[in-house]
């Protein structure tokens, strides 16, 4: 079970983008999150994978409450969530062929036994051949990249998926394959999906249950003394 | 953009931007293949003329001192018939060499330190960078005249002085590149795939920063060749026997004032020429690693 329990969530001091919002994912489940550009949903879901810090709230992972974020947080848990980002170009590092980005987080756990295969596996599995997974970021299309970029995320089998707006770039075929590749994995392992996006359609048909930021327990209001949100801004 | 004259009836318009754009870069090649030429020239010149010629640099002769340039001697003599081209090629040999160790010194320091501050960010990069700031309060050279004459003089407290006074500014370039690339996702990916805080620093962070890190290292070889030659000029750098291009200048500064000018000219120039190829260099390099400037080059 993922518990988000009043969570207050910001890059600048005394200017949360979230506020007090609360939100649980059964194990399993897949939630869809909507709302319109810049509310909040982004910061919410780096939240719920331990990549930013929140001011205030609890999040609660099988049932044992989460005191650190980040670095800090144990590698186990970190290691829980694959997260997929919006944009696959900012999201992979420019100088890693794609077989090395997808490897990376079984090298930097040390998990090095197999390690070829589960690339390989990984790689026909979200559909790259073997001779893109040679090439660096710069010689593949956005599609081929959020493809390698879904494959890191699923390559530790965590046990959740956060996927943030991680079709919005893309077509509608590539969209639908890696929706399959995801719903795949989901079947396979059980793991739970919070996908955060805003195309109700594709939620709805993709998720158990779509929630609209609108209708969370109590919703951020970035905007409401008129000023834009900030700029995001690396957590500590 | 400006326009062109109009071109010759029947001939083809010239695209404005394309034709000023070319112009542009081949004046920039030019440049480019001048400086490299000059530095090889250097380079060489330190490398190869001390073992091939087998002449002692120190030989006096002191019915030829002061000899204006000749062919026998195409850089004159100094005041007790040293032969000056060849004392130049030795103080160059010894400035390059502490403008060199002091400049990947300095960049390895800075590199560390503002990689370490960027990376750790909160209080630590607070600290850190106060300590910077509280060693760049100081005059560079005076705190690298302080760190000289706690030493014997000789080479290595030369480039421990200019390293320890130079790599603040390396430092802080590293912090500002490392917090930028901080923020992309992809070390968020980094951190939720498993990685270390020390693998993300080492396999994602330090090589974005490297270029800028290799360029600082490249402009601060002639800045560190400058300062060796000012150290040794006020005479607490080499010791006066060890041919650098400082203690030559000082040591013919009296002569200047009796209408000698060469025993100052020609090492002022070995200063100034390895400075201005290898500035050139570095200001090529910068326009390639920004993006800015690339897309021009493009044009």
């Amino acid at each position: 079970m993922l518990e988000l329990r009043a969570i207050t969530a910001g890059y600048v001091k005394n200017a949360p983008v979230v506020r007090n919002v609360s939100l649980t994912i059964a194990p399993g489940e897949a939630v869809g999150l909507l709302g319109p550009s810049g509310c909040g949903k982004s910061t919410l879901a780096r939240v719920a994978a331990l990549l930013h810090r929140p001011d205030s709230g609890t999040l609660v992972l099988d049932g044992r409450p989460v005191r650190r974020w980040r670095h800090r947080a144990p590698r186990e848990l970190r290691t829980a969530f694959g997260v997929v980002f919006q944009q696959p170009r900012l999201s992979a590092d420019p100088r890693l062929a794609l077989r090395d980005l997808v490897a990376e987080p079984l090298r930097a756990t040390g998990r090095r036994e197999g390690l070829a295969e589960r690339v390989a596996e990984l790689a026909s599995a979200v559909g790259l051949t073997p001779d893109l997974l040679g090439r660096r970021p710069h010689e593949v299309s956005d599609g081929q990249l959020q493809r390698a970029c879904l494959a890191r995320a699923l390559v530790l089998r965590p046990r959740w998926l956060v996927c943030d707006e991680m079709t919005a770039m893309l077509d509608a075929s590539t969209t639908a394959a890696l929706v399959a590749v995801v719903e795949e994995y989901r079947a396979a392992t059980g793991a739970g999906l919070l996908a955060v996006g805003h195309d109700r359609t594709l939620l709805d048909r993709w998720c158990d249950r779509t929630v609209h930021w609108e209708t969370l327990p109590a919703r951020a209001r970035p905007a409401e003394d008129g000023q834009p949100a900030p700029e995001r801004v690396p957590a500590g | 953009m400006t326009c062109d004259a109009p071109t010759p009836a029947g001939g083809p318009a010239p695209a404005v931007w394309r034709s000023r754009g070319t112009g542009r870069r081949s004046t920039r090649t030019l440049r480019v293949r001048v400086c490299a030429a000059l530095a090889a020239a250097t380079v060489l010149a330190v490398l190869l003329v001390p073992p091939l010629v087998q002449l002692d640099q120190q030989a006096v002769d002191l019915a030829a001192k002061l000899l204006p340039p000749s062919w026998e001697h195409p850089f004159g003599t100094d005041d007790v018939g040293r032969d000056l081209l060849l004392r130049c090629v030795y103080g160059l040999r010894v400035s390059l060499l502490v403008g060199v160790a002091a400049a990947l010194t300095a960049t390895v320091v800075g590199t560390a330190v503002g990689a370490a501050a960027g990376a750790l960010g909160g209080w630590a990069d607070r600290a850190i960078m106060r300590v910077v700031d509280t060693v760049s309060s100081v005059p560079h050279l005076l705190l690298g005249i302080f760190i000289v004459a706690m030493f014997r003089p000789g080479v290595w407290p030369v480039v421990v002085s200019v390293a320890l006074t130079h790599w603040l500014s390396t430092a802080r370039i590293v912090r500002a590149e490392v917090m930028s690339l901080r923020a992309r996702p992809y070390i968020d990916a980094a951190v939720s795939g498993g990685a270390s805080r020390w693998r993300v620093t080492v396999r994602h962070l330090l090589p974005g920063v490297l270029p800028q890190a290799g360029l600082a290292a490249v402009l601060m070889v002639p800045h560190a060749m400058w300062h060796e030659s000012a150290l040794s000029f006020l005479g607490l750098g080499l010791p006066a026997h060890t041919a650098s291009l400082g203690t030559l200048i000082q040591t013919a500064r009296g002569s200047l004032l009796a209408g000698q000018w060469w025993p100052t000219l020609f090492p002022g120039l070995f200063i100034i020429v390895p400075t201005l190829a290898i500035a050139g260099l570095a200001g090529a390099w910068r326009e390639r690693i920004n993006p800015r400037r690339r897309s021009e080059l493009m044009l």
